[in-house]
């Protein structure tokens, strides 16, 4: 009986073209989610202990009906409208030259009727229970566009960097501390010239 | 005889496959921190509307997600072609939303049960109704930072 010199070595060569294979693959299927969406914060459910008086020429109402029409203060407008004229109302600054609300860099037409000032600027979302979410979204994804585009303007003149840049600069977690907290100052700046005011709640009015 | 022999012509000498176990478990410790685990199947129709002006949700563990739309096929028959709301595993009605939020941040650390958002994942088909009820429930519980998850695109094609 002849010996067996041990098992016959098995050639493993191919086995790097394996694991390329392998590797190959799940380079493709997996996607690393990282959600993203429009954040908002909901008014809290307490009323507020006095009743604040908003100037109704201080509010820009935008009705969302069933059927997806559109009406912004109003006026019937196409959804492709809204962020122009929303940027308009926010960006009037109505207020006289020398009262505490004048707004200084405002390029907005400054018409007595429309907003004071970006700070007393509210937005007003109002929608019917048929509206369709996608609907929703595109309007308050212009509301939100409205504010940045604006934001981003006073932040290329003081800063010569979009306003969006800095604010996911500022949010990525791998941003280093130092250049965090000198971000955080001019982030906090510019969203002070705008303050983004979107209610969602019923807003009482009075003129 | 010598003591280094002439090696046969046309031999092929073996590759060392030795490291080939490190890469292979390389490439799996990689992919298995890297991989996010599903602690629930989507039970739900879920095209989420699109959206331009996003900002990304970072940190998972700080975030707790709600379901919202029509249920799939292999649900309509108990659960009819209006949209849901999906907890977790289960569809659930607006009033039941407050619970989950609590049960939810209850099991969250102590310090990140007041920077928790709520992301809210809904069908673009599903009606504002819903929503607004749902938004009323996570007002209840004190539960104010939403995000209306979406996928990145234009807008106007919602």
């Amino acid at each position: 009986m002849a010996r067996r010199a041990g098992a016959p070595e098995v050639s493993a060569g191919s086995m790097a073209d394996i694991a390329f294979l392998l590797l190959i693959f799940f380079l493709v299927t997996t996607t690393i989610e990282t959600d993203a969406g429009l954040d908002r914060m909901l008014p809290p459910i307490e009323p507020p202990e006095t009743d604040v008086v908003i100037k109704q020429k201080n509010i820009f109402q935008v009705n969302l009906n069933k059927d997806g029409q559109l009406l912004a203060d109003g006026e019937l407008i196409q959804l492709n409208q809204l962020r122009e004229k929303a940027i308009a109302f926010l960006d009037n600054g109505g207020a006289a030259s020398g009262s505490p609300e004048y707004c200084s860099y405002c390029k907005g037409k400054r018409d007595g009727s429309s907003s004071d000032s970006p700070a007393k600027a509210i937005i007003s979302v109002k929608s019917d229970r048929e509206t369709k979410y996608g609907t929703y979204i595109t309007v308050q994804n212009e509301l939100v566009g409205a504010y940045n585009d604006l934001r981003n303007r006073e932040a290329q003149r003081l800063y010569k960097r979009d306003f969006t840049d800095m604010e996911a600069q500022y949010l990525n977690p791998e941003t280093d501390a130092s250049i965090k907290e000198d971000l955080k100052k001019r982030v906090k700046r510019i969203q002070e010239l705008f303050p983004q005011k979107l209610s969602e709640a019923e807003t009482s009015s009075s003129n | 005889m010598s003591k280094f022999a002439k090696k046969k012509d046309g031999e092929v000498p073996a590759v060392s496959t030795a490291s080939l176990p490190d890469i292979v478990f390389m490439l799996l410790f990689f992919f298995m921190t890297v991989t996010v685990m599903k602690d629930s199947s989507v039970k739900v129709a879920n095209e989420l509307p699109q959206a331009n002006e996003i900002k990304k949700l970072e940190k998972k563990d700080r975030v707790i997600t709600i379901y919202v739309g029509a249920p799939t096929k292999e649900y309509t028959k108990t659960f009819g072609t209006e949209p849901k709301i999906q907890l977790n595993d289960k569809f659930a009605n607006p009033n039941e939303v407050g619970d989950y939020i609590l049960m939810e941040r209850a099991k969250k650390s102590q310090d990140l049960q007041n920077v928790l958002t709520t992301s809210l994942k809904v069908d673009k088909e599903a009606n504002m109704g819903l929503i607004s009820d749902i938004k009323l429930e996570l007002r209840k519980v004190n539960a104010l930072k939403v995000n209306y998850t979406t996928y990145e695109g234009d807008a106007f094609k919602n």
